[in-house]
């Protein structure tokens, strides 16, 4: 299977759990994280993580990290790494 | 981590923050081997091969949009120039296969068809004559399909037959849709030197030397570069033509890879990515802000061309290394109701509408989305497009005009269109008439710059 890998980013107001209720639904999707950086910039949590996508499906994963998104008030994105690799590198 | 936390956050802010998007991907398609003697054979053709070939177009597009997360906000169709396979038609059958294509776009989930076109720049078919008096009721009573027409080429020099005709189907269509204010001129765009892989609206067609079928990509991101500006504000120009092209490389990547994938996925050939800056209404999503960032009080006052000319070959000097095909338009757009800052300019008196002619010689496209009054006289309409023409023939460059002459308006009356195409300011016009000159007809010989072999 092609490997697959995507850029998951989250964006908020700090608050407790948000590492633990993100990686929760990555590990439910059987997704494993590749890399992780996270920093706290003037009260804003800001979180990106490289994961592996290979084999999960990316419609159901983005449902669920939009309700969280929604619950504690973030902002979680997940793009395919590639777009990334295109804009930033030749 | 292979992407730097800083470079991750740069491409979202870019997205979330700064209206970087995928202005439109474009699939042409070739409408050749539809033309048949029987005319409602054609007409099922037409609708048939469309419908077929862009049946996936929105839905892949959708799907690469939201797996990258980055927006394409248009998804078009771009035709074989119908005046091309009309034949023998009528103007009623060609008015036909114009809400055939309505319909099809409809069926299909696009915003814009294009195509209802006719390249008339040295002589006019007979199918031509046809196409051009079927544009104006065609516009009227179709939304989605936009129509072009070329009147002129630096080969070939300007058909004044044409460009006399055009001004006179610019206010039929103008009043055959008065209650929208003129909408249907918003929908048609006069050329010199039209290219045949324009993914933008409302000029794309698919040109003769084009494939069956292929997908073109126009990006945008006047906010992006606005911004990245904003970031060095004192930085002298040669600085300031560096951050544009850096920021415009990025931008063409994004819009290159978005494209390509799109393309593969539809099984169907990447054509070309058009580097041209294409604002909205958007907050902050402005060409005109830009050139102000750079240090003018208001667009349109002296040194706007200077600054323009210079955003404009920065955007293609940095998109150019980051595109394998570069086609299309590619130059920055300055319509003036789909650009905020544009518009305030024109309220403000510091935007007229002899200065956007002359900033059109060193950008794309032409008089784009400009309201006049509804009293001008056809006569001067065509006078303007001769004008632009002449801009576009002598720089060997394509111009375009897209006026709205707005049936009982003003100067200084606000128009609404809605959507993409935003609201308009009245401009006035030179009230001096052109008519004889117009009245003369013929051809203005092909420029001494035609003969390069």
């Amino acid at each position: 299977m092609e490997k697959k890998r995507a850029v998951v980013s989250v964006i908020g107001k700090d608050q407790i759990g948000i590492i633990a209720n993100v990686t929760t639904i990555l590990s439910n999707h059987k997704i494993n994280i590749l890399d992780i950086s996270q920093t706290i910039l003037q009260g804003f949590f800001t979180m990106m993580m490289i994961v592996d996508m290979t084999g999960a499906n990316l419609e159901d994963l983005q449902k669920e990290m939009d309700e969280l998104a929604e619950k504690l008030n973030l902002k979680i994105n997940i793009q395919l790494e590639d777009i990334f690799q295109a804009m930033h590198r030749i | 981590m292979s992407i730097t936390y800083n470079e991750m956050m740069e491409t979202i802010r870019m997205v979330q923050l700064e209206n970087l998007d995928i202005r439109t991907v474009t699939m042409g398609i070739s409408l050749k081997n539809c033309a048949d003697s029987d005319f409602s054979k054609m007409n099922q053709r037409i609708y048939n091969k469309i419908t077929t070939h862009a049946q996936h177009l929105k839905k892949t597009a959708e799907e690469v949009e939201k797996e990258y997360g980055i927006p394409i906000i248009n998804k078009r169709i771009s035709i074989t120039p119908i005046a091309e396979i009309l034949g023998d038609a009528t103007k009623e059958q060609a008015i036909e296969i114009a809400k055939t294509l309505d319909n099809a776009a409809k069926e299909l989930g696009i915003d814009f068809i294009g195509g209802f076109s006719a390249l008339v720049h040295k002589g006019m078919t007979k199918a031509d004559q046809t196409l051009i008096e079927a544009i104006p009721e065609s516009l009227s009573v179709t939304e989605r399909v936009c129509a072009s027409v070329s009147i002129g080429t630096t080969k070939s020099g300007i058909n004044m037959d044409a460009v006399r005709k055009m001004g006179e189907v610019i206010k039929e269509a103008a009043e055959r849709t008065k209650g929208q204010n003129g909408l249907a001129c918003a929908k048609l765009v006069v050329f010199c030197n039209p290219v045949e892989d324009n993914p933008f609206m409302a000029g794309a067609f698919h040109g003769t030397g084009e494939g069956e079928v292929v997908l073109n990509v126009g990006v945008s991101g006047p906010g992006v570069v606005l911004n990245a500006l904003k970031r060095h504000p004192e930085a002298d120009l040669g600085e300031v033509s560096e951050v544009i092209k850096k920021t415009a490389f990025k931008i063409t990547r994004a819009g290159e890879f978005i494209g390509r994938v799109v393309a593969k996925r539809l099984g169907v050939p990447f054509g070309i990515m058009d580097l041209s800056l294409a604002p909205t209404n958007a907050m902050n999503d402005s060409v005109a802000e830009i050139l102000e960032e750079m240090g003018l009080e208001r667009v349109g006052t002296h040194g706007t061309i200077a600054a323009l000319a210079l955003m404009n070959d920065a955007v293609k000097k940095g998109g150019t290394m980051a595109s394998s095909y570069v086609g299309g338009l590619s130059g920055a757009f300055i319509p003036v109701s789909e650009d905020n800052g544009m518009i305030r300019g024109v309220v403000d008196n510091a935007l007229s509408f002899s200065k956007l002619e002359a900033m059109t010689c060193v950008c794309s496209v032409g008089l784009d989305m400009i309201a006049v009054p509804g009293d001008v006289p056809a006569t001067t309409i065509s006078a303007i497009i001769a004008d632009e023409a002449a801009i576009g023939m002598i720089n060997k460059k394509t111009t375009a005009v897209r006026i709205i002459p707005v049936p009982g308006k003003s100067e200084g009356d606000m128009i609404e269109f809605g959507g993409l195409l935003g609201r308009a300011p009245v401009m006035a016009v030179n009230g001096y008439g052109s008519e004889k000159f117009i009245r003369r007809g013929g051809r203005i010989p092909a420029p001494i710059q035609a003969l390069t072999n």
